[in-house]
């Protein structure tokens, strides 16, 4: 649609034209110097934190800010300069990786899911700390399972864990009593979970027996609060670790979707329209659990922290009305119980121009007392064995001692970089699963070859299948 | 860039003065570099950049290097069901909204406001611009808010006794299109407003006069009159809505199950969800080919058979 003007008949010389290419070419040169800018000069007396920074929640703040002002006072003339990213989880991590891409823009220290870190420390984002974390005599307070939160498949550590969740039941001892069932309830296989709810569903109309996460609508929630508490209590898994290859056509893979059919289809969950709500895990959160409008929900081990006096939907009687119990494994067998980890990690950017500081400032904030006051504050599992047998720790949440429990039997997630696209098409087989658009075995078989075709080579079949 | 052009053919008039060409060319064409620098850093830049990672493996995070691999993104579009799907939601929500909705909509309305009196005119391009001046997300709030299962239509068509409705589960791609409608008539109702008044009165009145009917001289002499407002309008508003993204996001996230993802949340989901810069800007360039097509079906058929 460009308009182009009359042109005049007359051509320019050759000479003109250098002329002015010249001329654009100098210009041109000038404005990308200005756009480019030299380093920092100031950078060797500051440091940049980023981290993340959701809707209204404190935390954050309040926990680094106490921890800059210490710090700057026990190094003078070092600001700490504290950059929170406003966004959702994926959001957040975008425009960190953004933010890493050029040494210009790169924070000195920066929070890592570690959904998300082996992705970038593959982009080659981060920088190992093994050297340092060797000095560090704090290092050894933890476990070891915290301590390959940030490892890497090469075997360097690149971020230090602030805490880590775990995943359990909550159910409602109220409905429990109602419908005649034990309120000091612990199922012992996916069967004892199925006839709780039936017994529910028969016995108190009108309240949603169980909610197991399912569909693409609440993203990773499906992935590892729902599917993957499943499928690594039927002894099967999703990465074979030795091999370094994504499994298909496992049993357990069938039986785990099999499971979420049985609760959609029975209708012992929530509709499947219900369930595809993109807010479906705030409404749990935050309307039915303390409305009592549901019996027993598969989730994390912080979603008490909705119910505290200064949050979204305070519940005093939380901890009277709720009960917890650990996922059973599919039979039962060992070790009868099962639980996925996630987390956060503090890293350092490859690109980061104070890395020295910034690895002073992960010290300060991951001492046992830095440790202790956090993990209450965000209701976190420690990662450091004497935070986890504080006193004050356990004294400050009546889950605590529970969810802290189950590390021993927790997994993390198989977080390479291909896992997002292989956790979004998790998510879709459950999906088709629950609203009934494919059976189990033609959805398993979607999933197999969806993953084919993102992993390539690294795909290997399950023994025995 | 025709500016840049009109600035070279200046320079070329100016071969025919006495003064020395040489010692003049620069500093005749230095007023403009800024300009040139500009375009030149942020428009073309940042297209030649786009069209340049569309042909890559660029990845936002889970590789280290970026390498080219000729036309494998599209290749890979191309073969991809999903991708396929998203863009026959593309196109129905183009058209559905923008091309029948919005359009036809907005002709009505300003047809109709043509002939009502001045309090109506003034209150009904209130209420329609008020829904275009609306942000983005706080529309798609207040439609999911309308259309969900507990939402006030549901509590109006239970109170008059009419079945409820499930469109944002069973079909969200019309209940989208609906939602755009409502969000973006009033562009197309200023447009056509602004065409219809500059249509002269006698021509219509001469009709009316020859026996023509309210439809034949619609038809026969008004529209044909606003014919290339009614171009730029369709064009306007076809590039709009094929790159609409917050609405979408805010009222579905492109599901349930995909059922209204059309390209840009798909290319926002595999560049930023998925990491897959380079693939996700081909997505990107394929969306500017398929506006590219609509174009050239307006500006072929509604092209003025008499061209002065």
């Amino acid at each position: 649609m460009a308009i182009h003007p009359e042109q005049p008949a007359r051509r320019r010389t050759g000479r003109n034209r250098r002329v002015l290419a010249a001329v654009v070419a100098v210009l041109l040169a000038i404005a990308l110097a200005a756009c480019g800018g030299g380093p920092d000069k100031a950078a060797a007396s500051k440091i940049t934190v980023t981290y993340k920074q959701t809707g209204g929640n404190p935390v954050y703040e309040q926990f680094l800010g106490a921890a800059k002002a210490e710090f700057e006072r026990a190094n003078p003339g070092i600001t700490v300069n504290l950059q929170p990213i406003t966004a959702t989880d994926s959001d957040y991590l975008t425009r960190l990786q953004l933010q890493m891409r050029s040494p210009r823009t790169s924070p000195d220290l920066v929070y890592e899911d570690t959904f998300q870190i082996n992705s970038d420390i593959e982009a080659g984002y981060l920088r190992p700390l093994d050297d340092q974390l060797n000095a560090w005599p704090d290092w050894h307070q933890f476990s070891d399972t915290a301590k390959g939160a940030g490892k890497a498949l090469d075997g360097k550590t690149y971020g230090v864990p602030d805490g880590t969740d775990t995943r359990g039941i909550w159910f409602n001892k109220e409905i429990f009593a109602k419908a005649g069932l034990p309120t000091d309830w612990q199922p012992k296989t996916w069967d004892d979970v199925l006839s709780a709810a039936r017994t529910i569903k028969a016995k108190v109309p009108g309240v949603i027996p169980f909610n197991v996460y399912s569909g693409k609508a609440v993203g990773e929630a499906a992935s590892i609060q729902g599917f993957e508490m499943l499928l690594y209590g039927t002894g099967d898994t999703l990465y074979d670790l030795p091999a370094r290859k994504w499994v298909l056509g496992s049993k357990g893979f069938i039986e785990s979707l099999q499971f979420v059919k049985t609760v959609f289809s029975e209708q012992l969950g929530p509709t499947p329209q219900q369930a595809l709500d993109p807010n479906w895990q705030y409404k749990v959160g935050q309307q039915l659990l303390p409305k009592a409008e549901l019996a027993i929900d598969l989730d994390g081990s912080w979603i008490s922290h909705y119910w505290r006096p200064t949050d979204a939907a305070p519940w005093p009687r939380w901890s009277t009305v709720l009960g917890t119990a650990a996922m059973p494994t599919q039979t039962g067998q060992a070790p009868g119980r099962v639980s996925m980890s996630g987390g956060w990690t503090w890293a350092i950017p490859k690109n980061a121009a104070n890395p020295d500081k910034a690895w002073e400032f992960i010290k300060l904030i991951s001492d046992r007392q830095h440790h202790v006051t956090w993990d209450i504050a965000n209701t976190q599992i420690p990662v450091r064995t004497d935070v986890a047998s504080d006193p004050s720790y356990l004294a400050a949440n009546p889950t605590n001692a529970f969810f802290s429990s189950l590390v021993p039997v927790t997994h993390y997630r198989p977080a390479y970089a291909l896992y997002p696209r292989i956790s979004s098409e998790i998510q879709v087989a459950t999906e088709s699963v629950m609203t009934g658009t494919a059976d189990v075995a033609s959805a398993a078989r979607t999933y197999d070859d969806r993953v084919k075709a993102i992993a390539g080579d690294a795909v290997m079949t399950a023994a025995g299948s | 860039m025709s500016s840049v052009e009109a600035g070279i053919s200046g320079v070329g008039l100016r071969r025919d003065t006495h003064r020395d060409p040489a010692a003049l060319t620069p500093l005749r064409g230095l007023p403009l570099a800024p300009a040139v620098v500009l375009l030149a850093v942020f428009l073309l830049g940042p297209i030649l950049y786009c069209i340049w990672s569309a042909f890559t493996d660029m990845a936002l995070t889970g590789a280290s290097g970026t390498n080219f691999v000729g036309f494998a993104n599209f290749i890979r579009a191309f073969s991809s069901a999903e991708f396929g799907q998203s863009v026959l939601y593309t196109v129905f929500f183009t058209v559905v909204s923008a091309i029948i909705g919005q359009n036809v909509l907005g002709m009505a309305l300003a047809l109709l406001m043509r002939a009502g009196n001045r309090v109506v005119r003034a209150v009904v391009s209130a209420v329609v611009i008020g829904a275009w001046v609306i942000p983005e997300v706080v529309a798609g709030y207040l439609w999911s808010a309308f259309l969900g299962t507990d939402g006030s239509l549901n509590h109006l068509l239970a109170a008059i006794g009419l079945p409820v409705q499930n469109l944002l589960y069973t079909t969200p791609i019309l209940a989208v299109s609906i939602a755009n409608i409502w969000r973006g008539t009033a562009f197309s109702m200023l447009v056509y407003s602004a065409a219809l008044s500059e249509v002269p009165k006698d021509i219509e009145e001469a009709a009316v006069v020859d026996g023509a009917g309210t439809w034949r001289t619609l038809v026969s002499i008004t529209l044909p009159m606003v014919r290339r407002s009614i171009a730029t309008n369709l064009m306007l508003i076809t590039l709009q809505t094929l790159s609409v993204f917050g609405l979408i996001w805010t009222m579905t996230k492109g599901g349930p199950s995909n059922k209204s993802e059309t390209l840009p949340l798909y290319a926002y989901q595999q560049a930023f969800q998925f990491s897959q810069l380079g693939y996700g800007t081909a997505l990107a360039l394929v969306l500017l080919l398929v506006g590219g097509v609509f174009s050239v079906i307006y500006l072929r058929t509604l092209q003025p058979r008499d061209q002065p």
